[in-house]
């Protein structure tokens, strides 16, 4: 299921459409998009450096690691990636994103390189078009495409309103040269508005729960990372897709996330809801289910008075019609007592059977438990 | 005294070389349990004889002579370490950032002071800098004259020092404080950026002779470049602790000696 996210950012969008874009959800309590980033970077290198991918390029936009961080996980994937390399290009706005370091040069750094620091990141025109101009160096000015990877909007949040971040990555997925974007973002750090904003501009949205998710509020959240235990680093990957014509599909896995990276693996269904409930029946020396054979005698049983499906119909007494006359007789009963008037009338032995409940007239006010001599 | 490795010590991944190089971590604490003994034990390990690693210390909240009658009772004279330039002490109870010449905050400053001695430290070979703050609260009082969210940036700052000069960051925070303010984002931030979460929390059951609280230690960790090394990452571990008058004692709920 991953894997169909990462052929969607692979394959980009058609001509004249908006660049698929991805939005990866992560919670304090299952911290790991950072993982999931790593391995569709992985992936994404992969096909650009095989020639599989529509982009030919990757600008990565770094605001929570280093993008040394990123050059050794990528090396650790055996791709190498050096000065010379014209496939990717980092734009660093980790190191320095408020110009508090006092460096020889101001601003973002002239010249083909293929780390360029970012001092502002506060100025997201500029951040934008530094963005445009580290892929077209890669790739030129014509009709193709890079993609563009965003480590963590978390910062660009914090430094940008809503709405100019939003504008950001709207005007990335609007730029004909952009194939596909994604981007990460912490739920709990952000209000509902700003997580709803994000998931409208994008395409598709993962994200990661915890086996035991908070039902609401920050302070939960808090609580949740604490009461993980041994499922801390485990839970469910869903996935989002919007297709185009407006249906939404769902698909979801487990994760597991260790040293290597995230690991992810289907959920096994259908087999584990029953099992999950049959685990639920509280183990006890008897039987609380019945078998099938069991199942099978209860629904041969032949069951009394009006239950009896002899394949003439039933006729019930309600006790609202008049009976004929000098067969039997209707009498007040006391509740909790079944009446049995035995009619002889000569055909032998017959049970009339009258309902208790037949006695009371409807939307009856009276408290049934008043006739009761305590 | 030289001591074996403790629970505490195993939560933290010491029985590695170097756990703590290049990570982060929070300590958080409330009013019914202080979370001030676990940096505590920290400055005694950084300060430990067997090592060259080096502390520079934010102390926002007590003087120098509070830490140092603490540690001397732990068996670490802060003085010594001082003259062998070992420990930066950096007094900030007078301090106040307000904003500078050429619209500086205060704590980009502050930033840019560590930044030059870690720089400095980090001269020796095969040494480990730790930089510890007590505490972020008090830092954030400190800050308020120029902008809160420069406390945040400050932080954000400082995580650069642990990708640029695998230097360590610990900071402490009370937990408590936050839960009724508008700004619970605050915390959660902090716990966001650590690699590694230590929660000093009182027991459930309330007060108790001889335990005093118990200590929750999430190990979040990251990918590791060392390929599968270690077996620390997404640890979450649980055990009780007392404090005696020369160290700590942690145990497992039942497992108290005493």
């Amino acid at each position: 299921m991953a894997d169909s996210i990462f052929r969607k950012l692979r394959d980009g969008g058609e001509e004249g459409e908006l660049a698929p874009a991805l939005t990866i959800e992560e919670t304090v309590a299952s911290p790991f998009a950072l993982d999931v980033s790593c391995y569709l970077l992985a992936n994404l290198s992969s096909s650009i450096l095989a020639g599989k991918s529509k982009s030919e390029g990757l600008v990565l936009v770094t605001f929570s690691r280093s993008p040394s961080f990123y050059l050794q996980f990528l090396k650790q994937k055996g791709i190498v990636v050096s000065s010379s390399s014209k496939w990717i290009r980092v734009l660093d706005c980790y190191t320095d994103p408020l110009g508090w370091i006092d460096q020889p040069s101001t601003g973002v750094t002239e010249g083909p390189s293929l780390v360029k620091l970012n001092k502002c990141v506060s100025d997201l025109k500029r951040l934008f078009s530094s963005v445009i101009d580290a892929g077209r160096e890669m790739v030129g000015d014509g009709k193709t495409r890079f993609s563009v990877a965003i480590d963590s909007v978390n910062e660009l949040l914090r430094h940008s309103s809503m709405p100019l971040v939003s504008g950001l990555l709207t005007d990335l997925r609007s730029h004909a040269q952009v194939s596909s974007l994604f981007w990460s973002l912490n739920t709990d750090l952000h209000q509902e508005k700003v997580t709803n904003a994000l998931e409208y501009i994008s395409t598709m949205k993962a994200n990661l729960e915890p086996f035991c998710p908070s039902p609401d509020g920050k302070r939960n959240a808090l609580e949740n990372l604490f009461l993980a235990h041994q499922d801390f680093g485990k839970g469910r990957f869903h996935v989002r897709f919007k297709l185009r014509k407006g249906r939404v599909r769902v698909m979801s896995e487990e994760y597991h996330v260790d040293q290597t990276g995230i690991n992810l693996s289907p959920i096994s269904s259908a087999e584990s809801v029953i099992a999950a409930t049959k685990s639920l029946i509280p183990k006890v020396h008897f039987n609380l289910q019945l078998s099938e054979k069991e199942r099978v005698e209860k629904e041969k049983v032949i069951l009394p008075f009006e239950h009896q499906d002899h394949g003439k119909s039933t006729e019930i007494y309600d006790g609202r019609r008049t009976l004929a006359d000098g067969k039997t007789e209707a009498t007040p009963l006391s509740s909790g007592e079944l009446q049995a008037d035995v009619v002889s009338s000569g055909k032998g032995g017959e049970i009339i059977y009258f309902r208790d409940s037949d006695d009371e007239h409807p939307d009856s006010d009276e408290d049934p438990d008043d006739d009761l001599d305590i | 005294m030289d001591r074996s490795v403790n629970l505490l010590d195993l939560a933290l991944g010491f029985d590695e070389p170097s756990p703590l190089r290049g990570k982060v971590v929070l300590i958080e604490d409330c009013v019914e349990t202080s979370g001030s003994f676990v940096l505590h034990q920290m400055m005694k390990r950084v300060l430990s004889p067997h090592s060259s690693d080096a502390l520079i210390f934010l102390a926002f909240a007590r003087p120098f002579s509070h830490y140092d009658r603490v540690l001397r009772k732990l068996g670490c004279n802060l003085s010594t370490q001082k003259t062998n330039n070992r420990l930066v002490f950096v007094d900030m109870l007078m301090m106040k950032c307000s904003d500078g010449d050429d619209n500086v905050s205060g704590v980009a400053k502050l930033f840019r002071e560590i930044q030059g001695t870690v720089r400095k430290l980090g001269n020796v070979t095969n040494r480990n800098i730790t930089v510890m703050v007590d505490d972020m609260s008090l830092l954030e009082i400190a800050a308020t004259n120029s902008n809160s969210d420069h406390v945040l940036d400050f932080l954000h700052y400082c995580h650069t020092l642990t990708c640029e000069s695998n230097c360590s960051l610990v900071t402490l925070n009370h937990e408590d404080i936050y839960s009724s303010m508008e700004r619970p984002a605050y915390l959660l931030q902090m716990v966001c950026l650590a690699d590694i979460v230590i929660k000093a929390e009182p027991l459930a059951s309330g007060l108790a002779n001889d335990v005093h609280g118990q200590l929750t230690v999430v190990n979040k960790g990251m990918i590791s470049s060392k390929s599968g090394k270690g077996s620390s990452r997404n640890k979450l571990q649980n055990f009780q602790f007392r404090i005696k008058e020369n160290g700590i004692e942690y145990f497992y709920p039942g497992c108290s000696r005493s």
